[in-house]
């Protein structure tokens, strides 16, 4: 695929849609049960579902967006995803540990790890992105 | 790498976003190639010098580091 500004914009706000999409179905999902349907089962596994099925979606608008990055842009966010996947094993291993040994008081919570992943992400692809300016 | 894109983006009187949307890359991904930052992929190497009509390897030249 050939760079072009006008493909980028468009991925990024295509990534952006399924992202924020995937977002609002992980909410109804979560809260649903409790506050909109009353537990009514099936409700649930429909809405779970959606939510899995939109988490396609975001990871295939991922990867065009990937696509239409050009060859710098590429090493950048092939540099941040390896910084963030290191630092995600490391971090999340330690903080399962903390959690095994009782070291901390609360029970290890993957939200803190997804929380965490995209801090890394933003941070790393924004030093790394620098380097190159 | 060492690279003259710098000298034969002025003689041709071209920004570096002209320069970018003619072979198809960022203005960013200009930038570090004529900072030195970044060396190109070969078939970038090879748009670069045939839009100037020249030789890769009078556009950049291999040093060791």
């Amino acid at each position: 695929m050939t760079f072009s500004m006008k493909t980028k914009k468009q991925q990024i706000l295509n990534l952006a849609g399924w992202t924020w999409s995937w977002v609002a179905t992980l909410a109804l999902a979560t809260f649903g049960p409790q506050f909109i349907w009353d537990d009514h089962q099936l409700l649930t596994i429909l809405f779970v579902g959606l939510n899995f099925a939109n988490g396609i979606a975001m990871v295939i608008a991922n990867r065009h967006f990937f696509n239409s990055l050009d060859e710098l842009q590429r090493k950048i966010q092939l540099e941040a995803l390896g910084i963030t996947l290191g630092l995600t094993v490391i971090i999340g291993i330690t903080y399962s540990l903390l959690d095994t040994t009782n070291l901390i008081g609360a029970d290890a919570e993957i939200g803190f790890l997804v929380g965490m992943i995209g801090v890394i992400y933003f941070l790393s692809t924004l030093i790394i992105g620098r380097r190159y300016a | 790498m060492k690279n003259k894109l710098k000298v034969l983006r002025a003689e041709h009187n071209l920004t570096q976003e002209q320069l970018a949307k003619a072979v198809e890359v960022s203005r960013q991904t200009i930038n570090a190639i004529e900072k030195e930052k970044f060396d190109p992929s070969l078939m970038l190497a090879i748009k670069l010098a045939r839009l100037f009509k020249t030789e890769i390897e009078s556009i950049f030249i291999y040093a060791k580091d």
